[in-house]
Order: C-alpha cells, then structure tokens, then sequence
C-alpha cells in the first residue's frame, strides 16, 4: 500500500517522533512523563525496523521480528521502571527527578 | 497523489502532533492520552506496511498494557488536577537547539542518502508463517530469544512485584 | 620394564592419600601404608636391578617411560621419563632400601608423636622426589625433582616447627641449598642454551659435536662448557655438603633423627655426587679443569669435615660432619677418575656412595636409638651404654668398623678403591685421603668409646633397649654393612658401562688399614677410660682445637658477610632509594590522583538529565564527526 510514499519521508517522520521523545525526556521533570519520552523514542525506532525491512528487503520479515522482540522488551522496561517510579513515591513522596540525586559521588 | 499517500501523510501528522502534545501538555493524564493517539498512529502505519500481527502487537501491548500501566503510575502518585510547573526557559532553550540540531543532522543525512529499495516480492507475514518463524529452530528460526524474551518477561515481572512490595518491615 | 614407574607411582600416591586425610588417619594405619608401599617399591627395585644387571649381558641406557612435557623448539623440550643405567638402578636400590628401613625404623621412633601422619607423608614425599631425580632423563626434569627434594627436606628438617632452631635450621638448609641451586640454574641454561637439548643421552655423548663446540668459546680463560659444569657443580655442592656451602648440614640435625639418617646421611646428600656422575662423561671429554675443581672440592672438604668432627661433642653433628668427609671422598674419587679403563676412581665413587648409604644410615640409627633411650644428644653426657643396650652397641660397633675401612667390612673395600684412584693421580691427594681416613677412624671410635664404654653416668631413668621394630633395619643394614663390599661392583657399574675389572691393592690396603688401626688405637688410649689425655692434647693445639671447635668460623664468616657487608652497604641504599625514591614517586601519583577527583567530582551531579544531555550532545558529535570525515 506505501508504493507512492518515499522511503526517506517515513524516516524523517520516526526521526521527528524520536526527536520529539527525546525533547521529552529532557525537559520534562516528572519521571511517568520522562518514561512517555522514552517509550516515543523506543516507538521511532521500532518503525524504522519495519520499514527497512520492507523497503530495502520485502523479501524477507527480519524487521518485524525485531519489531516484535522490542515491543516485549519494552512492556518488561514499562513495568519495571514503574514499580520503581512507585518504590520512590513511597520512600520520598516525589518522582520528581531532580530529587533522585542520592547516589552522586 | 494516491490515496495510500494521503493516508500516510493523514496518519504522519497525526503521529507527530500528538507526539508533540505528549511531551508538552501540562496535565499529565492528559500527555498519557497523547501517547496512546500517537502510539495507534504506529498501528495504523503497521496496517498500511501488510503487517496485520504487528499493528495488533502494537495496539494490544502498547495501547492496552503500557499505556495502562502508566495512567496507573500517574493516579498512584499524583493529583489528577495537578498541573505540571512550567520547565525553566532555559531548560527549554538548551534542549530544543539540542534536539533541533540532531533533528537537522538527521533529516540532511536522510535528504543526501541514495536508499537502495529492494525490488523482491513482498513477503507474507501471515500469523502462520510467523508462528512457525518465532517457534523454528533451523535457519531462520527464532526459538532462542523467543525464550530468552520469555524468561526476560518473568524476570520483569517478579522484579516489578518485588520493587514495587510494600516493605514488610513497615507498618 | 615400565612397572619401574610404580617405584615413583607408589610413595607419590602415599604422600598424596596422607597428606590429604592427615588429620583423620590413625597413626598405624598410616605408617603401614607408607612402610607397605615402600615395600612393595623396594621389592621392584631390586627386581628392576636384577632384570638390568642379570638378564642382559651389556648395560644400554634403557627408558622405558617418556613424555614430552614442554617443547621449546625443534630440538630443545623437556621431557619427563625414567632412565635406566647402571647408576641410576643402583641408586633406585638404595634409596628405596635405605627409606624401608628409615619408615620401618620410623614406626617405633616417632611412635606417639604429634604429627605422626604429616612425618609419613612427608618422608614419602622425599622417597618419590628422591627416586625421580636419579630416574631423570633430562637435566630439567632432574632439576625440579632436586627443588622438590630440597623442599621435602626443608619441611622434614622443620617437622617440629613449634621449636625456633628447627625451623631456622629449615631455613637455612633450604636458603643455602637455593642459593646453590641458583648455581645449578644458570649452568642449566648455559649448557642448553648452546646445545639445544637437555637429554643427558645426547649430552653425555662424547660424540656430540654441540657440547665439543662449547670448549672453543672461551670466558675468563675457562672455556664456556667449563664454566657451565662448574655452575653445575655449584648446585652439587650445595646439596651434597661441599665445603664452602656445607654449613646447612651440621644444623639439619635439628629433625627427627630417622630423617637425619635417610636423607642428610644416605640419600640427598649424595645427590651432588650423583649429578657429577651423571655428567660425567662430559666432565670427563671437554672439562677437566672442572674435574679438577670437583677433586679439589672434595679433598678440601674431606680433610676439613674430618677435623671439625673430632672436636665435635653433639652425636648427630658428628655424625653430620663425618657425612660430609665421606661424600668428600666420593667427590674426590670422582675427580681423579679416568675414562673407560681408566675410571677407577668413578666406579670407587659409586662404590663408596654404596656402602656408605649402609653404614651410614645404620650409624644415624643407632645414633637415634642411643637417643630415643637418652633423650639427649651430648656425648659426654654418655657413657657405658653397651651395658643398656647391646644390640645397638653391635651394630654400631660394625658401622664404626665398616667406616673406618676394616676388613673385611663394607667400607674397606670401597675406601681402598678410592684411595688407589687417588695414589694414580696425585701422592697429595692420596695423603690428604689416607689421613682423612685416619682421622674417620678417631673420631668415630671417640664417639663409640665415649657413648658405649667409658663411665657410667648418671641418667634421669635407666636407658632401656629400643623396640623391636627399631632394631629389626639396624639389623638388616648391619648386615649390609658387613656383606655390602664383597659385591664386584665394577662388574656392574662403571664410567663407560663396560665392566671394569677392579682389584685389591695390597700396599694401599695395608696402609690404609694401618692408619684406620693408628686412629683407632689413639682413641683407645684417650677415651675408652676417662682421662685427662685428651684435654691435654687439646690444649697442645689449643688454637687449632678451639678453631676445629667452632667450626672454623665459616658461619661468622658467612654471618659478616651477609650482615655487615651485604645487609649494609648495598641493601640499606637500595631500601633508602626505595623508600624515599620509589614509594615517594607513588605517594606522588596518588595524591595528584586524590586532588583531581575532588576537583572534578562535581560533574558527577546524580542528575539524570544532566547525564542525558552529555550522553546526546556526544553522540550527535560523533555522528557528525563520521559523517564530515568519510563523505
């Protein structure tokens, strides 16, 4: 169905999606909203697998393994770091990041 | 311009501005929806590539589960009318040349690339060839980071339980 | 003939089993494992020499085991194998003979003792390191087993480690042995580096062109193989006692007695004497500067030890010294020595090794047994023992006899041999011998007058006989003692492996019987009453006595030297640089260390986004790094 779209529109697309992601993550400082950055960057990235696949292999489904493996991975790092982020909301009654510098030098 | 560019060009935007609102909206319940428009943005995209398991994935984890997850996050530590302070403006400044930079980096890198784009017949991604492919262990199987990926979810899954355990030793 | 291997298999797995259960192993049980094993051992050995003297009519070098353990280059590798000649079989006979006797002799001595299976593994230690080394197919392999010969000595000397001269006496027996070793090392190195092999068939050949080529580069006037050999020589020395590196050995009595008489008596000290011949082909072609050496060594020493041990009044240390005297003689046999027909004085050295590793031994034992009952080691603290304790004062009265060279006792014979080799090639050399011989026959005949006849002491309890056990290899080397120089043994072993055909000489017999019967009478008259001949004399040569007394002084000698003039002038500057120098440039490093990790700890904020804006920025310069340098 993308035969009348240019490879390197799709790309700059996911680029502007991860640069977006990463302007989140710095920026922002509540970590539920640092971890949306994240998972924005971790999506951007995703998409370019399936697209090389399909565009420069269509032979082959590589990509979207990959593309598969990554979505996994990414529940596994939502979930840990949440419970992390809720560990620290009941020690600290914050999730602000700029609170969590205990462990500097 | 054919239709399939309209929509994609439709489903771009789409992605790309509530990417932007999830970053800078101030109500944090708010961003988390955000997030979900642009993440279904992606699932439509798989749609449009013939990958019909991908886009389901997407929706199913991404939408249903983490998407979840973290509006949980947010009404377990934070007031639902709270609005985030504003970040500094230099703070903003910094990271927007920061980000605009790579972005700019990026995009002329893109724009000078010659892409060789394959030419083969496009493969099926049946769910059947793809049950087969993650469960095959000859060529081209993926039997071992199936589970590797397997053992790595159980291992998240305690370890979330046990971070996320009220300690037993307070009351 | 591979069951060889079992000899060396047998206490190597004795001292592995109670060495690993020492603690949880009764103390019979353990010592019947070590005796048995040796047993079986000893009964291979023999067996082993009657196959390779009886069943074949010429004397090849036989090995019937190897292994290629390193290999270095094409031609140069060590092996690990057992090599069987002539004096390699009579060394495995006499090692494994003398060490039955020693563990069976040991069962009753150490009886009750604290660490009676740590003893037992020890000493089995000592056997198989001792048997590997005369087995050695290689210079190398001979030279780990002498370290490991060296170490079980070391460990046996320090048996009772709870007491400070026992374990300075290990220390020092195992420094001094080092120091010689290091020696040995380098002569090692030398002799491979030019020959490009340690096998001693290929050096010992006197056809081997490698070896012969090494006599034309010449070094401070000694040629490079002479050096080598000498180097050799150096680590035979040490271990075998030679003077100026003897001064371990009168210390090393500090171990258990049975120890004393197996390894500071009858086997490892010998073992220098055994390298030489080992290497005697070599010595004997392309160096006999160095042979010179060896026979000077060995004279020197004889005379020397002979002196010390007649003003001596600790019974192991004069037993200590006499060791020292005889192994002389072997040395000195082996550096008049000949080739071929003309190697007399090799086959008198073997010969002497023989007999002596017999009486000896039997000597140490009967030492042991006088203190076993005393529980003192002064000889003027003893007197009239014969009364308590006959059988001991039988055979050692054949010991004393066999080493002062009575017919037609052992060491008769093999002290005549030597004495002709010595009368063939230089009259002074036969002097220094036959007084040396003399001088054996006084001092030990002092002691034996002294401890058996003499006056009754006083003793804190009645000395008693020893047990059984103990007796039993007293006994069984007495024997030896008295039958072991009828053995042709020139038949069996000689320089060439071809028999040589020795016999009696008269002149030279009677005058060394002569001189043995003078040193006997002299001790007769000055010690068999008490008297006050001897003090007189003493004091006649009161110079000379009290020098002979304190042992020449070697030890103050070595003490100054390592004190005042090493300790002082070059380790005090070398510790000063070191401290002051060294450590300060550290000290140095450190600090500058310290300073600049405070200055820039600061980077590290514990701020995430801190870490995220460098870690970006970074990437992105190195993206564009890549892409303006390769496009």
């Amino acid at each position: 169905m993308m035969e009348h779209v240019p490879i390197a529109h799709v790309l700059m697309v996911t680029s502007t999606m991860f640069f977006i992601g990463a302007y989140g993550f710095l920026t922002r400082r509540n970590l539920v909203t640092m971890l949306i950055g994240v998972e924005l960057m971790l999506n951007a990235v995703n998409i370019n697998f399936v697209i090389f696949d399909r565009y420069v292999y269509p032979d082959q489904i590589e990509g979207h393994f990959f593309a598969l493996f990554i979505i996994a991975i990414a529940a596994a790092e939502a979930a840990v770091a949440i419970a992390i982020f809720i560990n620290l909301y009941r020690n600290i009654r914050s999730i602000d990041v700029e609170e969590v510098d205990k462990m500097k030098y | 311009m054919a239709t399939s560019a309209i929509i994609f060009y439709t489903i771009a935007g789409i992605m790309i501005i509530f990417s932007l609102l999830a970053v800078t909206s101030r109500r944090i319940l708010r961003a988390a929806v955000y997030l979900l428009f642009a993440l279904a943005g992606t699932a439509a995209l798989y749609f449009m590539l013939d990958y019909q398991f991908l886009a389901a994935v997407q929706l199913i984890v991404y939408a249903g589960g983490i998407v979840v997850l973290i509006i949980f996050s947010i009404l377990l530590t934070t007031h639902i009318n709270e609005k985030l302070e504003k970040p500094a403006w230099g703070k903003v400044f910094i990271t927007a040349t920061l980000v605009l930079g790579g972005l700019m980096l990026t995009l002329f890198v893109l724009t000078n690339h010659e892409f060789v784009l394959g030419t083969e017949p496009t493969a099926e991604a049946t769910v059947s060839v793809i049950g087969e492919r993650l469960l095959g262990y000859q060529a081209g199987g993926y039997v071992l980071p199936f589970e590797v990926i397997s053992i790595l979810l159980l291992a998240a899954m305690i370890g979330a339980i046990v971070i996320a355990k009220r300690n037993s030793t307070k009351s | 003939m591979s069951y060889v291997l079992l000899i060396l298999a047998l206490p190597l797995s004795v001292f592995v089993v109670n060495g690993l259960l020492s603690g949880n192993l009764p103390h019979r049980l353990a010592g019947w494992l070590a005796t048995g094993s040796m047993g079986i051992a000893t009964v291979l050995a023999w067996l082993t020499a009657y196959n390779y003297f009886f069943q074949s009519s010429s004397y090849e070098k036989i090995i019937p085991f190897r292994i290629t353990w390193l290999r270095f280059t094409e031609t140069l590798q060590i092996d690990m194998g057992i090599l069987l000649d002539p004096i390699s079989v009579m060394m495995l006979v006499v090692i494994t003979t003398i060490s039955l006797m020693v563990f069976l002799y040991s069962m009753g001595y150490m009886q009750g003792e604290k660490g009676f299976v740590r003893y037992f593994s020890f000493l089995s230690l000592f056997s198989f390191s001792m048997l590997g080394l005369v087995v050695a197919t290689n210079l190398f392999q001979l030279y780990m087993f002498w370290e490991l010969v060296g170490v079980s000595s070391y460990l046996l000397i320090g048996y009772c480690y709870d007491k400070p001269e026992a374990v300075a006496a290990a220390k020092k027996a195992f420094i001094v042995t080092r120091f010689a070793d290091f020696g040995f090392l380098v002569g090692i190195l030398l002799l491979s580096y030019y020959t490009g092999t340690f096998d001693f068939t290929e050096i010992t050949n006197p056809e081997n062109a490698a070896v012969a080529g090494m006599t034309g580069i010449s070094f401070m006037g000694l040629s490079v193989l002479t050096w080598a050999l000498i180097l050799i020589f150096m680590g035979g020395a040490g271990k075998s006692a030679m003077f100026p590196l003897h001064i371990w050995l009168p210390d090393a009595m500090e171990g258990p007695t049975p120890v004393s008489a197996l390894i500071h008596a009858a086997t490892m000290v010998v073992a220098g004497v055994f390298l030489v011949a080992r290497m005697f082909p070599v010595f004997s072609f392309h160096a006999p500067e160095a042979l010179d050496a060896v026979a000077f060594i060995g004279a020197f020493t004889l005379l020397f030890a002979a002196i010390i041990a007649c003003t001596q009044t600790d019974i192991k240390r004069i037993l200590a010294f006499s060791t020292m005297s005889q192994i002389g003689y072997m040395m000195l046999a082996l550096g008049v020595s000949g080739y071929g027909s003309e190697g007399l004085g090799f086959t008198a050295s073997m010969f002497h090794l023989f007999t002596h590793a017999f009486f000896k031994a039997l000597l140490f034992l009967g030492a042991g047994s006088i203190i076993h009952a005393l529980h003192k080691n002064d000889i003027r603290e003893m007197g009239n023992l014969r009364k308590h304790q006959p059988v001991t004062h039988i055979v050692f009265l054949i010991a004393c006899l066999a080493i002062a060279g009575i017919p037609p006792f052992a060491g008769f014979f093999s002290k005549d041999e030597i004495l002709s080799a010595a009368f063939a090639s230089n009259p002074i050399y036969f002097g220094v011998a036959a007084l040396a011989a003399a001088l054996t026959a006084f001092y030990m005949f002092r002691l034996y007058f002294l401890v058996f006849w003499n006056n009754e002491r006083t003793y804190e309890h009645t000395p008693h006989e020893s047990p059984v056990i103990m007796l039993i290899p007293m006994i069984v080397l007495a024997i030896g003692s008295v039958f072991a120089g009828f053995i042709p043994f020139g038949n069996f072993v000689s320089s060439d492996n071809q028999p040589l055909h020795t016999h009696l000489n008269v002149t030279i017999a009677i005058i060394s019987v002569m001189v043995a019967l003078l040193g006997i009478t002299v001790a007769w008259i000055f010690y068999k009453k008490e008297s006050s001949l001897s003090e007189q004399l003493s004091n006649t040569f009161g110079a000379l006595y009290h020098a002979a007394v304190q042992k020449f002084f070697i030890d103050e000698l070595y003490l100054f030297i390592t004190k005042k003039i090493i300790f002082n002038l070059i380790s005090r500057p070398i510790a000063w640089f070191d401290k002051h120098i060294i450590d300060a440039f550290m000290d140095f490093t450190a600090t500058v260390t310290n300073w600049v990790s405070k200055e820039i700890k600061g980077l590290q904020s514990g701020q995430l986004q801190h870490y995220a804006y460098i870690f970006l920025s970074g990437v992105l310069l190195i993206v564009l790094v890549m892409i303006f340098t390769n496009t």
